[in-house]
C-alpha cells in the first residue's frame, strides 16, 4: 500500500510505494491500473494538470486500437467508456500513388471479414481514452495520481528508488518505471542509451469533418514523401497521419488552414466530398528510436520511453499497452512468489518478453517505410507490383492483418481476454 | 564411541566460502539458481499454501508459519518466504555465505534469523517448523542419510520437508558437469561431484527412512529456447524437487 511512512522514528521517508510511474499519460495510467489488479501499489507523477490533460476541445490526435489493447481495456473496466467514442475499422485500403494523382489501381484491400469477427480494431481520439484512464485511476485506491508534479531526481539503494518531487515530497519505491516518452529523462539518468535512426520526415496530424460517410475504411496512400493516413472517426470525421518531408513540413506548418487544406484535399481526392478542418493541427518530428536496455537497477521503461516507432504502421500505443501489460504481469507473478520486484532478476523477465518484439516492429516499420517514400520511377513500378502480388497471397495477407491486430501467441494475460 | 562421519564436507564449504560474494548477482557464479528461482520458488509457494490451506495471492500468506532453509547460502530462498509472511530461520555452514545473507537481508529490511551451524546442532535445539527446505543441498554432502535424520527432526507433525537435487545418470552428468560448470561456464568447475548425486528412488528412500513419507516428485527441466525451466511430472532426469511430510 502506499502510505505515509516514519517508520523510522526519527528521520521521515515520505511515501512509500511498490512502483513509482513517470508521466501519466494513457500508457502510465493503464500500467497503474493493470497493476493495481495484481495487487500492488502505485504513484503516478505527471507535470501536466488533468484539467489541461483532459480538456474537452478534441485535440486532433486519435489512437489504433488493436484487438488485444481493447481486450486489455475491458479488463480495466475502461472499454464501456471509450466505446460510445470508438470508430470501428472495417476494412484497410493501402495504394500507391503521387499527390493530384489518382492512386495506383494495384492496391492492397484488408477487408476484416478474411480474420475473423473481431476486426482490426478501432480508432480513438486522444481525450477519450486519456480521460477514461484518469477517471478509473482516481476510483482506484491503490493508485496515487500526483497531477502537476515532476519527478526532479532519483537514485537507486539497493533496496529502494528514492525520488525527489517538485512539490517537496520524497517517494521512496521498489521500481521506478519510466512512460516518459521518446525523450525519456528516466532513461537518461538511468544511463541507458538509445538507437535512434532519424528520418528527414515529419508527422502531420489533424481531424477533419467530410461531407459523405467512410463507412468504416482507412486508407492508406504511400506518396513519395511518405504514407498518408486517413483513419474513420466516429461520425462524418477522420483523423489524417501525415507524413512529410521536413523541408516542406515548416512551409505547412507555418500556413494558413486555407492553404492547408488546399494541400489535403490534394492528398486526400473527392471521394469523401467537401473537407474542413476540425481541431488543431500538430507537426510531429519522426525518428524510431528503441532503448539499448529496458531496465537497468530498480529502474524499467515502458511505451515510447522504451521504442517510438514510425506511426505508419498503428501500433505505436498498442505496443506502449503490452509493455504495460507484460509488465504488471512480471511484478505481479514475483510478488505472488514473494520475489524483490525492483531487483535486476525480476526485470530482466520483461526485458526478455518485450525487447525482441520491439526490435522486430522497428525494423520492420523502418524498411516499410524506406521502401515507400521513395519517388524512383523504378522503386515506385516494383512497389506497385509488390503491393499487387502481396494482395493476391491470401495467407501472406491475412498474417500481416493479425499482426496489425495485435494476434499474438505471446500476449500477457490480461490480453487474451 | 563409535566415531561419526563428519556430517559437513570441509572442501565443499570452502568452495562455497570463495564465492560467497556473488549469491546474489543474477549473472554470477549463482546464475543458475537464479534462472531455476522462479520455477522452484512457484513450486515452494504452490505446495505450502495447499498444505497449510493459505490463499498464495493474498497479502502474506504465510503468516504464523515457520520456515528453515538448510543450506541457505545467501538467503536466496529465506527472503522470498519472508516477503510471503513466513518466520525464517535460514541455516549454513558457511560463514560467508550467511554475513552475505545478514546484510542482504537487512538492506532489504527483512527480519530473517541466520545461523552458521549444521543441521544436527539446530535439530538438537528441539526447534520445530511447519516447513523444511533442503534444497540444492545434499548433493554437497558427505552423509545425506544422516542429514535427512536430523532435517526430519525439524518438522512439526503435519508439515513438509521439500528437498530438490540433480539426478544421477548420463543426462545429469552431461548437463550439469559438462554442461554447466565445463561448457557453459554458469557453475565453478568443481561445484559438483558427480558420485555424490541421488537418484530420485535413493533420495525417496533416505527420506522415508527419516521417517517422513513421500507425497509429491517433480523434475525441473531446463528449456534453451526460452532460457528458462519449468516444472515436469515425468522428466526427473536431471534436475527435480521430492516433497515430504510427516504424518501426525
Amino acid at each position: 500500500m502506499t502510505e505515509k511512512s516514519d517508520l523510522n522514528g526519527s528521520k521521515p521517508i515520505g511515501l512509500r510505494t511498490d512502483v513509482l510511474i513517470v508521466g501519466g499519460g494513457v500508457i502510465g495510467g493503464a500500467l497503474g491500473l493493470a497493476l493495481a489488479r495484481e495487487g500492488l501499489s502505485s504513484i503516478i507523477c505527471d507535470p501536466t494538470p488533468v484539467e489541461t490533460a483532459t480538456a474537452p476541445e478534441f485535440d486532433g490526435r486519435a489512437y489504433a486500437v488493436a484487438l488485444a489493447s481493447r481486450r486489455m481495456l475491458r479488463a480495466l473496466g475502461l472499454w464501456s467508456q471509450i466505446e460510445p467514442d470508438a470508430q470501428e475499422i472495417k476494412d484497410i485500403l493501402v495504394s500507391d500513388g503521387r499527390p493530384g494523382e489518382k492512386a495506383s489501381g494495384c492496391f492492397l484491400h484488408f477487408d476484416h471479414r478474411e480474420i475473423g469477427s473481431e476486426g482490426f480494431g478501432h480508432l480513438v481520439e486522444d481525450r477519450h481514452i486519456r480521460s477514461a484512464v484518469l477517471r478509473a485511476v482516481e476510483k482506484e485506491p491503490l493508485v496515487t495520481y500526483l497531477d502537476g508534479v515532476r519527478v526532479e531526481d532519483w537514485e537507486q539503494t539497493s533496496a529502494w528508488a528514492h525520488a525527489q518531487l517538485s512539490d517537496g515530497e520524497r517517494v521512496q519505491a521498489r521500481l521506478l518505471v519510466g512512460c516518459d516518452g521518446r525523450a525519456s529523462k528516466v532513461a537518461q539518468k538511468a544511463g541507458i542509451d538509445r538507437t535512434t535512426i532519424g528520418y528527414d520526415q515529419v508527422g502531420l496530424v489533424c481531424a477533419v469533418r467530410h461531407e459523405k460517410p467512410h463507412h468504416g475504411v482507412a486508407h492508406e496512400y504511400f506518396l513519395p514523401a511518405g504514407p498518408f493516413a486517413i483513419l474513420p472517426l466516429t461520425g462524418n470525421r477522420s483523423s489524417l497521419v501525415w507524413t512529410e518531408r521536413a523541408d516542406m513540413a515548416e512551409t505547412l506548418r507555418e500556413a494558413s488552414d486555407a492553404v492547408y487544406l488546399a494541400e489535403i484535399r490534394r492528398r486526400f481526392g473527392e471521394f469523401l466530398g467537401q473537407v474542413e478542418l476540425d481541431g488543431k493541427r500538430w507537426v510531429y518530428p519522426l525518428n524510431l528510436t528503441v532503448a539499448r536496455s529496458f531496465v537497468g537497477p530498480r529502474v524499467a521503461l515502458a511505451g515510447d520511453a522504451a521504442r517510438g516507432i514510425h506511426p505508419i504502421a498503428g501500433q505505436g500505443m498498442n505496443y506502449g499497452l503490452r509493455d504495460a501489460a507484460a509488465l504488471a504481469e512480471v511484478l505481479g507473478d514475483a510478488a505472488r512468489l514473494g520475489e524483490d520486484i525492483g531487483s535486476v532478476a525480476v526485470l530482466e523477465r520483461y526485458e526478455r518478453w518485450r525487447r525482441p518484439d520491439s526490435t522486430a516492429i522497428a525494423l520492420a516499420t523502418d524498411g516499410i517505410n524506406r521502401l515507400f517514400s521513395n519517388d524512383v520511377p523504378v522503386v515506385r513500378a516494383a512497389r506497385r507490383f509488390g503491393l499487387w502480388a502481396f494482395g493476391q497471397v491470401g495467407p501472406l495477407r491475412r498474417t500481416a492483418m493479425a499482426f496489425a491486430a495485435g494476434a499474438r501467441s505471446d500476449l500477457p494475460r490480461i490480453m487474451l481476454g | 564411541m563409535p566415531e561419526t562421519a563428519p556430517r559437513i564436507d570441509a572442501e565443499e564449504v570452502e568452495k562455497f566460502e570463495a564465492i560467497a560474494a556473488e549469491w546474489w548477482d543474477p549473472k554470477g557464479k549463482f546464475a543458475p539458481l537464479h534462472k531455476m528461482q522462479p520455477v522452484r520458488l512457484r513450486y515452494l509457494v504452490d505446495q505450502i499454501a495447499a498444505q497449510f490451506g493459505r490463499n498464495p495471492g493474498g497479502p502474506e500468506p504465510f503468516d504464523g508459519l515457520t520456515v528453515v532453509d538448510l543450506g541457505c547460502g545467501g538467503g536466496l530462498l529465506c527472503e522470498p518466504m519472508a516477503r510471503l509472511g513466513a518466520n525464517v530461520l535460514g541455516v549454513d555452514a558457511s560463514h560467508r555465505a550467511i554475513s552475505v545473507a545478514q546484510a542482504h537481508a537487512q538492506d532489504m529490511e527483512l527480519d530473517i534469523a541466520y545461523r552458521c551451524a549444521t543441521v544436527e546442532e539446530v535439530a538438537s535445539d528441539g526447534l520445530e517448523a511447519e516447513v523444511v527446505l533442503a534444497m540444492e543441498i545434499v548433493e554437497h554432502l558427505p552423509d545425506p542419510g544422516a542429514f535427512l535424520l536430523d532435517a526430519a527432526k525439524l518438522v512439526k507433525p503435519g508439515g513438509l520437508l521439500i528437498a530438490s537435487t540433480l539426478n544421477r545418470n548420463a543426462k545429469s552428468f552431461l548437463s550439469a558437469i559438462v554442461g554447466a560448470e565445463y561448457l557453459l561456464s554458469w557453475l565453478p568447475r568443481g561445484t559438483h561431484d558427480w558420485r555424490k548425486f541421488l537418484t530420485p528412488d535413493e533420495l525417496a528412500e533416505k527420506i522415508e527412512a527419516a521417517g517422513l513419507k513421500v507425497v509429491d516428485r517433480k523434475g525441473m527441466v531446463y528449456r534453451p529456447m526460452s532460457d528458462d525451466f519449468a516444472l515436469s511430472s515425468s522428466d526427473l532426469s536431471v534436475n527435480y524437487v521430492i516433497m515430504a511430510e510427516k504424518r501426525s
